[in-house]
C-alpha cells in the first residue's frame, strides 16, 4: 500500500465515519462539530486529487465561516431536544435501508467495472511547480467571467437577505441619530446672551442656559 | 493507485449517509440543513474525482460555483430558521404547519 492509497483510505474512513455521527448524534453543537470534521477530512481528499485551491477554500470557507455560523445558531437557540428526537428509532430501519439501496445501487453504476483504473488510468501526476489556483483563476476570470460575477451578485443578494430576515426593528432602544447630530447648528444648542461688560451685580443675574433640545431624546 | 470508482463510491457514501440523515431527522430543521450541506460536498467530491481523471479544470471551476451558492444556501436558511425559532419558539418540522390548507 502506497503512502497515497494509505492517505485517501485514513481521510476517507474519517470523512464518512464523522458524517455517520453527525447525522445520528444527539446534540446539534455535536453534530456541527462532526461536520467540520467531515468537511476537513473531505478537503483532504480534495488535495490528494490536486485540487488544492479548492481544498483550501472549503477549510477555509466552510469550516471557518459557515460551520462557525451553524454553531453561532445552534448555540444561540435554545431548543428543546427532547421532541425533536422523537421517530428518530422508529425511522432509523427505514433511513439505514434507503442509504444501503443507494449505496448499492450507486455501486453497481460507479463500481470498476465502468470507472476502474484498467478503464480510467490514474493520471500522472502535475509536475512541481504547477499552480492548481493559477490554472482554476485564469479559467475562472476568462472564460467564466460571467458566471463568476452572478456568483457574486448571488452573494450578494444572500447578504441583503440574511440581514433583512434575521434583523429586528426593537421598540424603546435609545440610540444615537447621527444625522441629525451633523446637521445640528450653533443655534440649536447654544443661545448667546448680550451682557454688560463689567457689571459684578448683573453678572450672576444673567447665565447663560442651553436651548431646549430639539432631537429625539427621549 | 487510486481508481476514480473509488473516489466516486466515497462520495455514493457521504450521498447516501445524508440521505439516511433525512430520514432519520425529520424533526430537527438544523440537523436537516446539515445533512443538504452534506449532500453538496459529496457532490463535489464527484466533480472533482472527474475533474482529477479527465484532467479537465472545468469540474473545479463548477464546484467553486456550487460552493457559492451552498453558502448562500446556508446563510439564508439559517436566517430563516432565527426567524422561525423567534416567532414560534420551536424548529421542529411537524410544528410549522401555517401554511397546511
Amino acid at each position: 500500500m502506497t503512502l497515497y492509497q494509505f492517505l485517501f483510505y485514513a481521510f476517507a474512513s474519517s470523512a464518512v465515519i464523522s458524517a455517520i455521527r453527525v447525522v445520528t448524534v444527539k446534540n446539534p453543537v455535536h453534530a456541527a462539530l462532526f461536520l467540520v470534521l467531515t468537511f476537513f477530512s473531505t478537503a483532504l481528499v480534495w488535495v490528494l486529487m490536486e485540487a488544492e485551491f479548492l481544498g483550501i477554500v472549503l477549510v477555509l470557507v466552510y469550516v471557518g465561516a459557515v460551520m462557525v455560523l451553524f454553531l453561532f445558531v445552534v448555540m444561540m437557540l435554545d431548543i428543546n431536544l427532547v421532541p425533536l428526537r422523537e421517530g428518530f428509532v422508529r425511522n432509523l430501519p427505514v433511513g439505514m435501508f434507503v442509504a444501503l439501496v443507494m449505496v448499492i445501487e450507486l455501486g453497481f453504476i460507479v463500481g470498476p467495472q465502468s470507472f476502474g483504473l484498467s478503464i480510467y488510468p490514474a493520471p500522472t501526476a502535475a509536475p512541481a511547480g504547477v499552480s492548481n489556483t493559477l490554472a482554476l483563476g485564469s479559467e475562472l476570470y476568462t472564460t467564466f467571467v460571467y458566471p463568476f460575477e452572478i456568483a457574486a451578485f448571488i452573494l450578494l443578494v444572500a447578504i441583503v437577505a440574511a440581514i433583512s430576515l434575521a434583523h429586528r426593528k426593537r421598540e424603546g432602544v435609545l440610540y444615537q441619530n447621527i444625522d441629525a447630530q451633523v446637521r445640528v447648528r450653533r443655534e440649536d444648542r447654544m443661545r448667546i446672551v448680550k451682557m454688560a461688560s463689567s457689571t459684578p451685580k448683573s453678572a450672576e443675574a444673567t447665565e447663560t442656559k442651553p436651548s431646549e433640545n430639539r432631537r429625539n431624546t427621549p | 493507485m487510486i481508481s476514480l470508482s473509488q473516489f466516486l463510491i466515497f462520495g455514493a457514501i457521504l450521498f447516501s449517509i445524508s440521505v439516511a440523515g433525512i430520514f432519520l431527522n425529520r424533526k430537527n430543521v438544523l440537523v436537516l440543513l446539515m445533512a443538504i450541506e452534506l449532500m453538496l460536498l459529496a457532490v463535489n467530491v464527484n466533480f472533482i474525482a472527474f475533474s482529477h481523471f479527465f484532467n479537465d479544470i472545468n469540474g473545479q471551476i463548477f464546484v467553486f460555483f456550487v460552493l457559492t451558492v451552498a453558502a448562500a444556501e446556508a446563510a439564508i436558511g439559517l436566517a430563516i430558521l432565527v426567524t422561525l425559532f423567534r416567532n414560534r419558539r420551536t424548529i421542529n418540522v411537524e410544528d410549522l404547519t401555517a401554511m397546511k390548507g
